[in-house]
């Protein structure tokens, strides 16, 4: 992929490339340290439809959305042989009982099968999290079992 | 009455004015440059009201506040910024000053001002505002659009040839003879080349010489540096203000992002004085004779400048609607003009009618200038035709 970086003297520095759909997408990083999400109009990949202000937490959860999309998209490839193996992705929500609390309190693999195969924080990937790894607001947990097991476990990682 | 008391009095009632006016200013989503011009006018020699308590403090007000404004200039752009800007749009840059110096300079000879006066009225034309235009682009959402670094480096190259533009000015306006003059513009293009130099690979250094986590002493270390550099350079014929945009230009990263934020206020509110006090120089009835010369000029320049911007996004493959933004962006002049207008008035070189166009034509590109910016596009569109290869459907 080809990102474009332009400096933007006395502003800042844009980050973007082109959509196969033909948009330009991609942010600017002002001066200022704030970051703004740009999306291109469809008739004229010059200007720009919105400039979205992003808090480094929202720019952070967006990374994770579009990041963990992608995670689980390569690990469902990667087990579409093994019938019956899903790949779900969780986000921790700012009302979950786990925010931070180590993820081994939630006992998820001991009762429903289910195994956490990487957790997307602020953009980053932590693979294979062991039980003392502790959950943060905005984490996306990437999982993987069986449908049952999986809907349990979103029960879990909500209710407790 | 006591002058002490009347001086505080005059000049709370004008700063407070300038507050109404600032603020009538940012609802209707103008700069405040204009309103202050007519500010100035309004109270100053043969306005409605005339203040002269004063006058000194608004003399020397107006002096720091022409220095914070280039100061803050320089502190916008990092020296290998403005290396990369030079390097990479030098072409649009020499097209820019080609285009809009012209239509000033001859103008001035037009009118009989001789050399000296189309030195000045070229400057006035020429320099954009790019505290007008980076408003604008904020403003409209524009900062990612692609058109945008094309608009910026040109406002770069324009900040680097006033480094060199204002010192050849200061000479002329001296009235230096010609080898004197020509001296005086080496010493200014050697020292403005030294310190780019220095900016460039000691930037860090002068940044940590000013540098400090208490505030302020951080405000006092900058504006000291800064009235020293500015005074050292006056003094060697350099300009005042030159010295203080290359001090700008010397302090870098991090330093010179708080040090914007610090001298924000400081430069609001002596640039304010300024411009009010460039209008108490302007006598207003001085401007409808030369109202007609000053819209000739609007019209012209602002098609240059519009020219110029097609021209520059053009050439790095900007579709025609982002074109049109480009030029209309470039199109209002400000605070610069007034600044150059200002060292020529301050120097009595030039004759009074030429400090009168350059206000009345900065008040009318000042107004449009932003207003351009946001309708030469759909006005672009509507009149225009449509480009040859159909757009999707």
């Amino acid at each position: 992929m080809n990102v474009d970086e332009t400096n933007l003297p006395g502003l800042g520095r844009r980050k973007d490339f082109m959509t196969a759909s033909g948009r330009r997408i991609g942010v600017v990083e002002l001066r200022e340290g704030q970051t703004e999400l740009i999306v291109s109009t469809w008739d004229d990949p010059d200007t720009c439809q919105a400039s979205i202000p992003l808090t480094a937490e929202e720019a952070a959860t967006l990374g994770n959305l579009l990041g963990g999309q992608h995670l689980a998209m390569k690990l469902s490839e990667e087990h579409k042989d093994v019938p019956g193996i899903v790949t779900r992705q969780f986000s921790i929500t700012p009302d979950s009982p786990f925010q931070n609390q180590p993820m081994g309190k939630a006992c998820i693999r001991t009762r429903c099968g289910v195994s956490i195969v990487a957790i997307m924080r602020e953009g980053e990937v932590l693979p294979s999290p062991g039980p003392d790894v502790v959950l943060h607001t905005g984490d996306l947990l990437i999982a993987v079992g069986t449908q049952e097991g999986l809907d349990t476990a979103a029960d879990i990682l909500r209710n407790g | 009455m006591d002058p002490l008391a009347l001086t505080l009095i005059e000049l709370g009632a004008v700063v407070f004015c300038l507050g109404l006016l600032a603020r009538l200013a940012g609802r209707i989503g103008m700069s405040p440059i204009p309103l202050y011009l007519l500010g100035g006018l309004a109270f100053g020699a043969g306005g409605i009201i005339k203040l002269e308590g004063m006058h000194e403090f608004a003399h020397l007000s107006g002096e720091i506040g022409v220095i914070l404004l280039l100061l803050m200039l320089g502190l916008e752009y990092t020296a290998a910024e403005l290396f990369t800007g030079l390097r990479r749009s030098w072409q649009a840059g020499v097209l820019d000053l080609v285009l809009n110096f012209l239509p000033g300079a001859a103008l001035a000879y037009l009118l009989g001002w001789g050399g000296v006066g189309a030195m000045v009225l070229g400057g006035v034309t020429y320099i954009s505002s790019s505290g007008i235009a980076a408003k604008v682009i904020t403003d409209l959402g524009r900062i990612g659009n692609r058109e945008t670094p094309v608009v910026l480096s040109i406002l770069v190259f324009e900040d680097l040839a006033m480094a060199v533009y204002l010192p050849v000015l200061t000479t002329i306006l001296a009235g230096v003879s010609f080898l004197g003059g020509l001296t005086t513009v080496g010493i200014a293009l050697a020292v403005v080349s030294l310190v780019l130099m220095v900016a460039l690979r000691h930037g860090h250094q002068v940044s940590k010489a000013v540098h400090s986590e208490n505030s302020e002493v951080f405000l006092l270390n900058l504006l000291g540096a800064a009235l020293l550099v500015a005074g050292l350079a006056s003094a060697m014929q350099v300009s005042a203000a030159v010295g203080a945009f290359m001090l700008g230009i010397a302090i870098s990263g991090a330093t010179a992002h708080n040090a914007t934020r610090i001298l924000e206020p400081l430069r609001d509110l002596f640039a304010a004085i300024f411009f009010v006090a460039f209008g108490l120089n302007t006598d207003p009835s001085s401007i409808p004779p030369v109202l007609g010369w000053a819209l000739v000029l609007a019209v012209i320049t602002a098609a240059t400048k519009m020219a110029t911007g097609i021209w520059a996004a053009k050439r790095v493959g900007i579709a025609r609607p982002g074109r049109f933004r480009a030029g209309a962006t470039l199109i209002a002049r400000g605070e610069f003009s007034i600044v150059i207008a200002g060292l020529a008035v301050a120097s009595g070189a030039i004759p009074g009618e030429l400090a009168a166009l350059a206000t009345a034509y900065v008040l009318l590109l000042a107004v449009t200038g932003p207003l351009a910016a946001r309708y030469a596009e759909p006005l672009a569109k509507a009149v225009l035709p449509a480009p040859k290869v159909a757009a999707k459907a």
